[in-house]
């Protein structure tokens, strides 16, 4: 176990790098630069200074070079080129808090209410609640974000104003992004599972747990929420970092100091530093997260482990 | 045993004769004529199948009926839904039923055109990984697991602005580089799948030539499966479009699409809603009757997944 988890995480770094190094290639093709998105008219002189400043006059390996070796020896990520004096590193903790406890507690949300109501869905199989369900997971499924976002923000603003619906701070300003946030996973876990407790219920060993007069309550955790829960849990990796993604929309239309609209400033500005700082900060939380999906995997399931061990 | 009210010809053998019974009871039917059957069954895919129907039909030639042109400005700025103006008009006196439908255009033709292209490549990625097999498939698939590492919509962020010039091409473009992986990955683990499966086995040692098991069995069994995620990846394509629309990355104007729109009405929602509400609908209905069309179709392929 402790062998397969140093295996992955040096896997994981390097698909980092890999990822580090397309971007920051990617990055320097996009035409135009930190001056041109400036749109002023600066002399030759100052423009040469400005350039050999910021080491962008030297060839682009050589510019890469440099900033791994920064990234190496100071453990640093670099300086804004478009707010002189902010450090990527310390705009990346500022900013990351506000949009992690968004989307951390809209992912949980979501993937707990899913796997109950997929779990209710398909035990009550085309009753009432099953056909309720549904609706609501697929209506999750195929509105788009900002759709929802403004519907919320329209009614709560013009017909029932009980919430925020701008700004940050007080956790009041937090429930209507999150319930945002949190619809898409939502309506994806629950189709997910919803199928998966639907193979697995037919399964000899259910049977075999009804007879032994095991409860109800028993066999769903210990049974069917055990062995149903797998397709869900591949597919939560990815959900993280779709939900950081979706938080692009979500921080502007709320006015959230996050790093979703800071990463879309960064980028139009060409903030090279700072495009190439939260590009990594969210590959390495993707790639984190699909770590610890991996290893909760071999917790949940006793076959994985087996063949691993084999 | 006598009983009066039983005759002999009651027990008269009635048109059951040898070669009756090897008639064929009813037409033979193909894969795909029982898969439309069943489709049709399933009332919710058919309206789904119907409301695109409409959709796509309006977006051709909703511009046309409306009568406007959609970049045209005029005085009539922010009415209201009326006779004249189906859907209101703009900020700008443009006319939004013809601006609906003529950034629905944009939107469909990136969701469809974009599915199918990375459905083909995915198909042949996925293909030629799977019949390679050995080191070259393990390569390939490396590839793809490192591609699929890098978050989506930061991808297409940087290649939608590399490509500058924001037309539908670069943005397909876009889509695309990053979009083939998950179908590779599908159709490869289906042909290795299949490649077991004893009806092959069954047909290799029946001395069918591989050609023939490849059309045979191998295509219609793969083609089902990468039909269905077709139906699927197409809101998703959508969504992105609108997305990247949305935050100011995607279509630019004088061209239009159903998330620009959106993203313009944002800031007059409160005083306009109704120039939020059509694009806005637009893109749910659409997106949601794919969903619903999909579900159905998968029903229909693949009667074992039926629930």
């Amino acid at each position: 176990m402790k062998k397969y988890v140093l295996k992955r995480i040096l896997y994981m770094l390097f698909v980092l790098l890999v990822v580090t190094t397309i971007t920051y290639f990617l990055m320097h093709c996009i035409p135009g630069d930190p001056l041109t998105a400036l749109v002023q008219k600066l002399p030759e002189q100052t423009k040469a200074n400005y350039y050999a400043k910021y080491g962008l006059d030297k060839p682009v390996w050589e510019q890469f070079l440099l900033f791994l070796k920064g990234i190496f020896t100071e453990g640093t990520l670099g300086e804004s080129i478009r707010y002189p004096g902010r450090q990527v590193l310390d705009v990346l903790k500022k900013y990351s808090v506000s949009s992690g406890q968004i989307g951390v507690t809209a992912v949980a949300i979501g993937f707990l209410l899913g796997i109950m109501l997929g779990v209710v869905s398909a035990l009550k199989r085309n009753k009432l609640p099953d056909k309720l369900i549904s609706l609501i997971a697929i209506l999750g499924v195929s509105i788009p974000v900002f759709v929802v976002a403004s519907v919320l923000q329209f009614v709560f603003t013009v017909k029932i104003p009980i919430l925020p619906t701008m700004g940050w701070g007080s956790p009041k300003h937090m429930v209507l992004p999150i319930l945002c946030m949190s619809l898409s996973p939502l309506a994806t876990y629950t189709r997910y599972m919803r199928s998966s407790v639907l193979d697995v219920v037919n399964q000899d060993y259910i049977t075999m747990a009804e007879a032994k007069g095991m409860s109800f309550g028993m066999i769903v955790r210990r049974h069917i929420l055990r062995n149903s829960i797998l397709p869900s849990l591949t597919i939560l990796g990815p959900n993280v970092a779709d939900v950081f993604c979706g938080s692009f929309i979500i921080e502007s239309i709320f006015s959230i100091p996050g790093l979703g609209g800071y990463y879309i400033t960064a980028v139009t500005d060409r903030d090279f530093p700072m495009i190439i700082g939260s590009t990594m900060f969210y590959t390495g939380i993707y790639i984190l997260a699909l770590l610890i999906v991996d290893i909760l995997y071999v917790v949940i399931d006793p076959r994985i482990r087996l063949s691993e061990t084999k | 045993m006598e009983n009066k009210n039983l005759k002999d010809e009651q027990f008269r053998i009635v048109g059951c004769d040898d070669v009756e019974g090897e008639r064929l009871g009813r037409p033979q039917t193909t894969y795909w004529k029982d898969a439309w059957r069943r489709l049709r069954q399933n009332h919710l895919a058919m309206f789904a199948m119907v409301l695109l129907l409409v959709i796509i039909f309006l977006t051709i030639f909703g511009p046309a009926i409306s009568g406007y042109s959609y970049e045209k400005m005029s005085a009539d700025m922010n009415q209201t839904p009326s006779l004249k103006h189906w859907f209101g008009t703009d900020s700008l006196g443009r006319d939004l039923f013809a601006r609906v439908w003529a950034g629905g255009r944009v939107s469909i033709i990136i969701g469809v055109v974009g599915a199918v292209i990375t459905t083909v490549i995915g198909c042949i990625y996925g293909s030629i990984s799977a019949f390679a097999g050995g080191r070259t498939d393990s390569v390939m698939m490396r590839i793809v697991e490192i591609i699929s590492s890098i978050p989506y919509l930061i991808v297409v962020i940087l290649l939608s602005l590399m490509l500058d010039d924001s037309g539908i091409g670069s943005i397909l473009l876009a889509l695309c580089i990053v979009g083939w992986c998950p179908t590779a990955r599908l159709v490869r683990g289906q042909i290795l799948q299949l490649a077991n499966a004893e009806y092959v086995t069954a047909a290799k040692t029946l001395g069918v030539s591989n050609w023939k098991i490849i059309t045979r069995h191998m295509l219609p069994n793969t083609m089902s499966v990468v039909i269905v995620n077709l139906t699927f990846r197409i809101p998703g394509y959508i969504f992105s479009e609108s997305f990247l629309s949305y935050v100011g990355l995607g279509i630019k104007t004088p061209d239009t699409s159903w998330g620009m729109l959106a993203a313009g009405a944002q800031g007059s929602m409160f005083f306009y809603p109704y120039q939020l509400l059509f694009p806005a609908l637009m893109i749910g209905l659409t997106m949601l009757s794919f969903t619903l069309f999909g579900d159905g179709l998968r029903d229909a392929l693949d009667p074992k997944l039926r629930r």
